[in-house]
């Protein structure tokens, strides 16, 4: 079975699996899909999920173009939150525009 | 009307009603006492919205547990491998998540409540609590605890945040002694809890 894959390709991208990032710290007003929890934190792209329609144009009634890379972040949890009680290998993962990262 | 005739499920859920709950259940009950709406059509959208949505993980999950080649492609593509199934994802792209002996995965959505519906239905009321939402994120193992499932700290806990255009699903580790088992008898044991990652399948 040849479907096509379900990801919408990103072949013009900053960043790539692997590549270490930070998201930015920054606190526009307006509907946001990066957590405030997870700005300003460190992590390595996971995978490239494809280009999609900005949802922060979107919500607002806009078309969402141009579209934006859409990538999976991994985060040690020791460093999303100083406070961390359980063991170093835990992560959390989310997803995060390109726009809101950086390398790092 | 009589006071007791919808649900009020906030077992995880521990703070009081949201302003938007207080007034979405004001407007419920006054279109009702007007005689708008009845209960029962509230109660019929209700179950169309489950039948929008039919409660399908338990099947893709088993076929996994049983097809090595099947689970790959999973992996590999959600969307794609359910289609395969012959389940339509709509326009949910999945990101199917693998438990391994040191890697137990756990689904949130600490922006609203996105949840893999095509695939798992309607999401459960704890799901959409703030109470899970604030806490999985940063203190996933007492809450993990507090669905009885306590992981040893030599098992990663990796915490997937749901907050844009990918869905999640976490296929669980096939239970020891369901050798030989069918399809529908392991998909009977794979429950929705199991699919988000709170519980882990039980024989």
């Amino acid at each position: 079975m040849s479907l096509p894959s379900a990801y919408t390709e990103a072949p013009v991208r900053r960043f790539n699996v692997g590549d270490r990032v930070a998201v930015k710290r920054s606190y526009p007003p307006g509907h946001r899909r990066t957590p405030h929890y997870i700005r300003g934190k460190r992590g390595v792209i996971e995978r490239v999920c494809g280009a999609f329609a900005n949802p922060e144009e979107l919500a607002y009634g806009f078309d969402g173009e141009p579209k934006r890379v859409l990538y999976r972040v991994r985060f040690r949890q020791g460093e999303v939150w100083r406070d961390y009680a359980g063991p170093e290998r835990d992560t959390l993962e989310l997803e995060v525009y390109e726009h809101w990262l950086e390398p790092a | 009307m009589k006071p007791h005739d919808h649900s009020h499920d906030r077992s995880f859920d521990d703070g009081p009603a949201s302003e938007y709950e207080i007034m979405s259940r004001a407007m419920q009950e006054l279109l009702i006492e007007r005689g708008v709406i009845t209960a029962e059509e509230v109660r019929n959208r209700m179950e169309q919205f489950d039948a929008d949505f039919p409660y399908r993980g338990p099947r893709v999950i088993a076929h996994a547990w049983t097809d090595r080649a099947f689970k790959a492609r999973l992996l590999a593509d959600g969307k794609r491998a359910c289609a395969e199934f012959g389940i339509d994802l709509e326009a949910d792209r999945l990101i199917a998540v693998e438990n391994t002996p040191e890697l137990h995965n756990v689904i949130v959505c600490t922006l609203c409540s996105c949840y893999p519906r095509a695939l798992l239905g309607m999401p459960p009321t704890w799901y959409k609590s703030e109470n899970y939402r604030r806490r999985v994120v940063r203190e996933p193992r007492a809450v993990l605890a507090e669905f009885g499932t306590r992981l040893p700290e030599q098992v990663a806990v990796r915490v997937h945040d749901s907050n844009a255009d990918m869905r999640y699903v976490v296929v669980p580790m096939r239970p020891a002694g369901t050798e030989g088992w069918s399809e529908d008898q392991l998909a009977r044991i794979i429950t929705r809890d199991s699919l988000v990652g709170v519980t882990l399948p039980k024989i």
